[in-house]
């Protein structure tokens, strides 16, 4: 691989999930911070419930907009099923980060809470990212402003807040944090 | 205005605003669809045409007023719009026209794998190749000037991942102006009889011939590299994927394949010693480097097929003959949502154990279990017209079973034809359509067509295309209206009366995409809170 520092990260779940604007947010927060930036995925059939995927990469020079097989540093998973169709795109050293890592946005009882806390997954899950990756946090925030609708903006800052700090600290008492290790 | 992070698709939109262009138009098509939606965003003029094949013509007629025009469509849909593209090659412009294609290299959404960049050649209309989001934008531009200074329609040929990848792009200073638009009567110039189409030809090939050797053009060639034991010539994103997988290799960047500039090219090849082509699709260029006596390598058949990434572009430089990796896992099909009412209308027709003429759309999803209520699939329209040849070939108790299913944006774009004919050249036993009108293009992700009855920026339209009363006026008198999801009863015995008649049928299964409504809502919930 060229480049030397390019960060490769897949994110994997259904149509309709919203993976496309999950990584949206990263690829914008990447750009906003300096980056060279590009992000590559394939939808279209996907809006009927297919299989999704986007591939986002950023660093000193980016070349190929698609992550190799087996080369990604990060897959985060939107849903349990899809961990096994895309396990093959993580390097030997990678980081899989699904919803297991943010145990607390599913202990709502109330089932309108619950149903609430299930869209925000996935800004949950880049937070668990974002506490492994060097992009201040202003820029995270000003991703999601820029992405989301936003009478959605305050909710999904305050999970984004809320998981990337208790991944900070899971991260500096384990030394690796929730998200699971490729092997 | 700063640099941004733009898809391909949005990165011509973009252009096309920058570069003044007048009116875009096109038909939706993964991965196509978001260019004309964007530039429709961006302020720009954009609409739906019912087809690819009238996209074209119209934005002929806005290039012949000496105004610019962008025609949009996916790799399938040229096939519609070939009949004007090879006149639209004689009869030049006046002003840019542009004609974005997107080919789906992978098949990701799409029947065929079909390279635009023979149709190029064959027609005579210049082609450029963008391999990101800049160059999509700086390409695009770069087409309008070509255009309007060659006075000939200059194709832009996308790929999926061009199409759906974001970088960055910066865009130009200042905007291009717009041209005044005016009307200059030319008639050996303008109309195609052969007296006049004879020069036209000899006209055609005398600008391509210049294009060729012009100097302009060198900003669409990037030579990047000192080394001269490899040298890969490469187009479109194959080239990203070349300086991933060999940066220490000498590379030239192709961004015009048609007509492709030889000179250069052989002065590159001549300065390694190993020389290698590399694009997504057919061996285009890699023909026609050699043809013109150039001593390079191209990809092996294999790799035709699907799209490249720089793990088999490494492959294709190491010569690496072992077989491909298989994919790892399937993943989930697409399928039809859990609420759709297509699912009420091949219940019926699995039920009725019909022979299925089907067509493009959503509703293609048919074919998959549980239904498999599909027996034919080819392009667009083809259900009306593949349905009665089955009629009129098959022994009679079998072509009282055929059934020809059409949604409602694919029976405007060509099922309109096959209805004539059904009309004209009705079979023996009768033919029953289904219209499958769930009020938007879904598929591609919910656009308006002429029977919603609204425009591309989903207001209101001034007329609304109603299927009954086409069918009416054709002469067809069997014509009926259900709601699939109201009741599968009534469309069970509509289905089941209209084949025993043997007569000609129509019934349109009318049912608004549960996708669109909800969308729809949200927009005229905006709509109304923006106070317009």
């Amino acid at each position: 691989m060229s480049g030397g520092t390019v960060t490769s990260v897949v994110i994997a779940g259904l149509g309709g999930q919203g993976i496309v604007t999950a990584s949206d947010i990263l690829a914008e927060a990447a750009f906003r911070a300096g980056h060279e930036v590009k992000k590559s995925e394939i939808h279209g059939m996907s809006q009927r419930g297919g299989s999704v995927s986007s591939d986002v990469r950023f660093g000193g020079r980016v070349h190929s907009p698609m992550v190799p097989l087996g080369a990604a540093d990060y897959l985060i998973i939107s849903e349990s099923t899809q961990v096994a169709p895309n396990r093959h795109r993580l390097a030997p050293h990678g980081r899989l980060i699904t919803p297991a890592a943010v145990p607390q946005l599913f202990n709502e009882e109330d089932p309108r809470r619950a149903a609430q806390a299930a869209k925000m997954v996935n800004v949950a899950l880049l937070a668990v990212l974002s506490a492994h990756l060097e992009l201040p946090e202003g820029c995270w925030l000003a991703a999601i402003r820029a992405t989301l609708p936003e009478r959605l903006h305050a909710m999904n800052e305050r999970v984004f807040r809320q998981a990337r700090g208790l991944e900070t600290i899971f991260a500096s008492l384990t030394g690796g944090g929730r998200g699971g290790r490729a092997q | 205005m700063a640099t941004q992070l733009l898809t391909g698709n949005e990165a011509v939109a973009q252009a096309a605003l920058d570069g003044a262009v007048s009116l875009g138009t096109g038909y939706p098509g993964t991965p196509s669809t978001e260019i004309l939606e964007r530039f429709d965003a961006l302020g720009g003029r954009a609409q739906w045409a019912p087809n690819e094949k009238v996209a074209l013509e119209v934005g002929l007629g806005v290039a012949f007023a000496n105004a610019r025009a962008l025609v949009t469509m996916k790799h399938v849909g040229l096939n519609v719009a070939a009949d004007p593209l090879f006149s639209a090659t004689h009869t030049g412009v006046a002003q840019g026209l542009v004609i974005a294609v997107a080919d789906d290299p992978g098949m990701h959404s799409s029947q065929n794998e079909q390279d635009t960049r023979h149709y190029a050649e064959a027609a005579g209309a210049p082609l450029l190749e963008p391999g990101d989001a800049q160059q999509a934008y700086d390409y695009t531009l770069q087409a309008l000037e070509l255009s309007a200074r060659y006075q000939l329609p200059v194709i832009l040929r996308m790929t999926t991942r061009v199409c759906h990848s974001k970088s960055p792009v910066r865009p130009r200073e200042a905007r291009m102006e717009a041209p005044a638009p005016r009307y200059e009567r030319d008639i050996p110039g303008r109309v195609m009889i052969p007296a006049y189409a004879r020069p036209a030809h000899e006209r055609l090939r005398e600008r391509l011939e210049a294009l060729a050797g012009d100097q302009a053009p060198a900003a669409l060639l990037r030579e990047e590299g000192t080394s001269t034991a490899l040298g890969i010539v490469a187009s479109g994103v194959a080239a990203a994927h070349a300086r991933e997988a060999a940066p220490e290799a000498r590379l030239l960047e192709v961004g015009m394949s048609y007509p492709a500039p030889m000179g250069p090219i052989r002065a590159f090849a001549e300065q390694v010693e190993r020389c290698v082509v590399l694009e997504e699709g057919d061996p285009y260029l890699y023909r026609a480097v050699r043809a013109a006596g150039i001593e390079v390598e191209g990809k092996p058949e294999p790799f035709r097929c699907g799209e490249l990434t720089a793990d088999r572009v490494r492959r294709i430089l190491e010569r690496d003959g072992r077989p491909e990796p298989a994919p790892e896992a399937a993943g989930e099909p697409p399928r039809l949502c859990a609420d759709c009412s297509h699912r009420r209308v091949f219940q019926v027709l699995s039920r009725l154990e019909c022979i299925v003429s089907g067509d493009i759309g959503c509703y293609t999803l048919g074919v998959m279990p549980p239904f498999e209520a599909m027996d034919t699939c080819v392009c667009m329209g083809a259900s009306v017209s593949v349905g009665l040849g089955l009629r009129h070939a098959l022994p009679a108790e079998q072509a009282r079973r055929v059934v020809s299913v059409i949604g409602d944006s694919t029976f405007v774009h060509t099922g309109i034809n096959g209805l004539v004919e059904m009309a004209y050249n009705p079979p023996n036993t009768g033919h029953v359509l289904l219209i499958l009108d769930n009020d938007t293009t879904a598929m591609t992700g919910l656009q308006e067509h002429p029977g919603t009855g609204r425009r591309l920026d989903h207001r209101p339209a001034e007329r609304k295309l109603r299927y009954e009363a086409l069918a009416l006026a054709m002469g067809i008198t069997n014509v009926h209206t259900v709601d699939p999801a109201e009741s599968a009863e009534e469309l069970e015995r509509l289905v089941r009366d209209c084949l025993a008649s043997e007569e000609l049928a129509v019934i349109v299964a009318r049912h608004p995409c549960s996708l669109a409504s909800r969308r729809l809502a949200a927009f005229q919930g905006e709509g109304e809170s923006s106070g317009s």
